[in-house]
């Protein structure tokens, strides 16, 4: 099968495209004839900054006017599909409005999708997707049987974003049908939070510290690494027993539960009270003193070593990459 | 012929809150994951536990079943050899029945088909206000099949709730959003998908664990429900190679020569998320 007609699920900040949306057009044109972004809302300030990234045309449904995107915008894509124009594959981001849409469009088109992935290509076994599992340990390679669309999401960062140089591309309309019920979902309010970071519980990478800091003050270490990867600070009961840190940074049976993508324990021994919290992360950084650390048991990359000289060197160097 | 069912759940609902919670029971995450080798699939031979996502939906609808003061909480549950350990941890919080769908014709199912399976038991089980399911699976995390449901249902739905209320037949959810959070809003019945968090799991007491033995648990099959084209041959998709990860560390442990950091930010380099 050749990818003749690709579509990417493109989302904007004000009037600019995500870089996730730029990412995905930049894999799409490499793979696909001809690239067509779906937008859902307005796109006449992003209709040329897609195109610069490959697009060629524009689908846009216009003011979603707090209606949920997950209904509205797959229901749109289904009209258009009905309406001739059928795309062998539609890339999605995985995050909040991609995954809805694509589960809302696989029930109505009845297709498989293939979520967190991190690589597309085509084969003599059809189009593959590609995703890690078991911590990243494997890559599987999964190939959709059938016939297209097929819904296929890619975890941030999978591509790179590069300009194509592209003219702007056409905005056609792509109206949202009348969805029932199902689409009687009415957003009330968006709240904007202060991006002080993510919350511990939903930050995709995590930076946990444990008595092996050695002192209250040497917990800056771990807030500062944890800011500069854009993730959330966490602890051991240990340390919050001590009061270095409040209870609600607590990762562990008797605090919070977290699975992010990237688990770093610094100076944490792995009691299994705090096992439990942390095991389901889909990679685990550690970094102790102790060889014998039952924390290098469930570790995808164990680092024995101190911390107050690991963390430093760490936080310079994500420093100097700005 | 699905929004049918729906006006006839609004007519069938005797004022109690009737909730079904989806519950995925997986394989101890506290043991190493291995994959058939003949399949390809994640090994779910042996005993099963309840999803941890899960125990936040369980424990949602226990409190807004509570807050409405009448009505039930039931879960239903797809899972392979019979096995309904998991689903017993469910009950012992205070679910008071479950639906268990097991069929080896179900072994290899993709998301849409384990939507759909859901999707029909759960229109076997009356009247429904609410379906609760977690935002994604411990074990696979595909994380479409809730909103899957609600679309086989024609149902609303709201995903990624961090905060839900229930007033009369209305749902008021704070929906997680990359900003922050979104106040949304609609009618019941309806579907959501919580986050980890959104509530504080109960343990199972001792009297609700032994309680959870004689709860009543009924089982399907595929057939029973009419989803045909289940399993390897249903699915809209086909593993054809598993691979070590290139530059892969994984499970490494290497004393720190000076240089270990440089080794972190490869690692991290490598996931993409730096």
């Amino acid at each position: 099968m050749t990818i003749n007609n690709i579509w990417v699920f493109a989302q904007a900040n004000g009037d600019v495209p995500t870089t996730g949306t730029l990412e995905l057009l930049a894999k799409a044109r490499s793979i696909g004839a001809s690239v067509t972004a779906f937008v859902g809302g307005d796109a006449t300030a992003i209709a040329g900054a897609l195109g610069e990234h490959g697009a060629t045309k524009v689908y846009a449904t216009g003011d979603l006017a707090g209606k949920l995107s997950g209904p509205a915008v797959s229901g749109a894509m289904k009209a258009v599909i009905d309406g001739g124009d059928m795309p062998n594959v539609i890339m999605f981001p995985q995050n909040y409005e991609g995954r809805d849409i694509m589960s809302r469009l696989s029930v109505k088109l009845d297709r498989t999708v293939l979520t967190n992935n991190t690589d597309i290509a085509e084969s003599a076994d059809g189009v593959i997707a590609t995703t890690p599992i078991f911590g990243g340990n494997s890559l599987v390679a999964t190939a959709f049987t059938g016939s297209g669309p097929h819904l296929v999401s890619f975890r941030p960062k999978s591509f790179v974003a590069e300009s194509a140089g592209g003219a702007a591309a056409p905005v056609v309309a792509a109206p949202i049908p009348d969805l029932g019920i199902a689409g009687s979902a009415k957003v009330l309010a968006v709240h904007v939070e202060a991006s002080s970071g993510p919350k511990l519980d939903e930050a995709a990478i995590v930076v946990s510290g444990g008595r092996g800091l050695g002192e209250a003050g040497k917990y800056t270490l771990v807030e500062e690494l944890a800011t500069l990867l854009k993730g959330a600070p966490g602890a051991s009961r240990a340390i919050v027993d001590a009061g270095w840190v409040p209870y609600s940074y607590q990762v562990g049976q008797t605090g919070k539960v977290v699975k992010p993508t990237v688990y770093i324990a610094a100076g944490i021994s792995g009691a299994t009270q705090h096992m439990v919290g942390m095991k389901g992360s889909k990679n685990i950084i550690a970094i102790n003193k102790d060889k014998e650390a039952p924390i290098f048991g469930v570790a995808d990359l164990g680092i024995v070593g101190d911390v107050h000289k690991v963390l430093p060197q760490l936080i310079e160097l994500l420093k100097s990459r700005g | 012929m699905v929004s049918g069912w729906v006006k006839a759940l609004r007519i069938g609902n005797n004022g109690g809150m009737n909730i079904v919670v989806c519950v995925k029971q997986i394989p101890d995450p506290a043991t190493p994951g291995a994959l058939d080798s003949a399949t390809n699939a994640l090994k779910r031979d042996g005993k099963l536990i309840l999803d941890e996502s899960d125990g936040y939906g369980v424990e949602m609808a226990l409190q807004l079943v509570t807050t409405a003061g009448s009505g039930e909480v039931s879960v239903v549950s797809m899972a392979p050899n019979g096995e309904m350990s998991g689903m017993r941890t469910a009950l012992a919080m205070g679910a008071v029945k479950g639906v268990l769908v097991s069929d080896p014709a179900l072994a290899g199912s993709d998301a849409l088909t384990t939507a759909k399976v859901l999707a029909a038991a759960i229109q076997k089980m009356g009247p429904v206000d609410l379906i609760i399911g977690a935002t994604e699976s411990s074990d696979g995390y595909t994380g479409t099949v809730p909103e899957q449901i609600a679309e086989l249902l024609g149902m609303p739905s709201i995903t990624f709730a961090k905060k839900v209320e229930v007033s009369g037949t209305t749902l008021k959810v704070d929906r997680q959003s990359e900003a922050g959070y979104d106040e949304v809003e609609c009618q019941l019945p309806a579907l959501i998908s919580v986050t980890a968090g959104v509530v504080e799991p109960r343990y199972p007491s001792f009297k609700g664990i032994m309680a959870a033995k004689s709860k009543p648990v009924e089982t399907f099959t595929a057939s029973d429900l009419g989803v045909t084209a289940t399993g390897w041959a249903g699915a809209g998709q086909k593993i054809v190679s598993v691979t070590q990860a290139e530059a892969r560390q994984a499970g490494e442990v290497v004393e720190d020569d000076g240089t270990a950091f440089e080794k972190i930010v490869t690692y991290l380099e490598n996931l993409k998320v730096i």
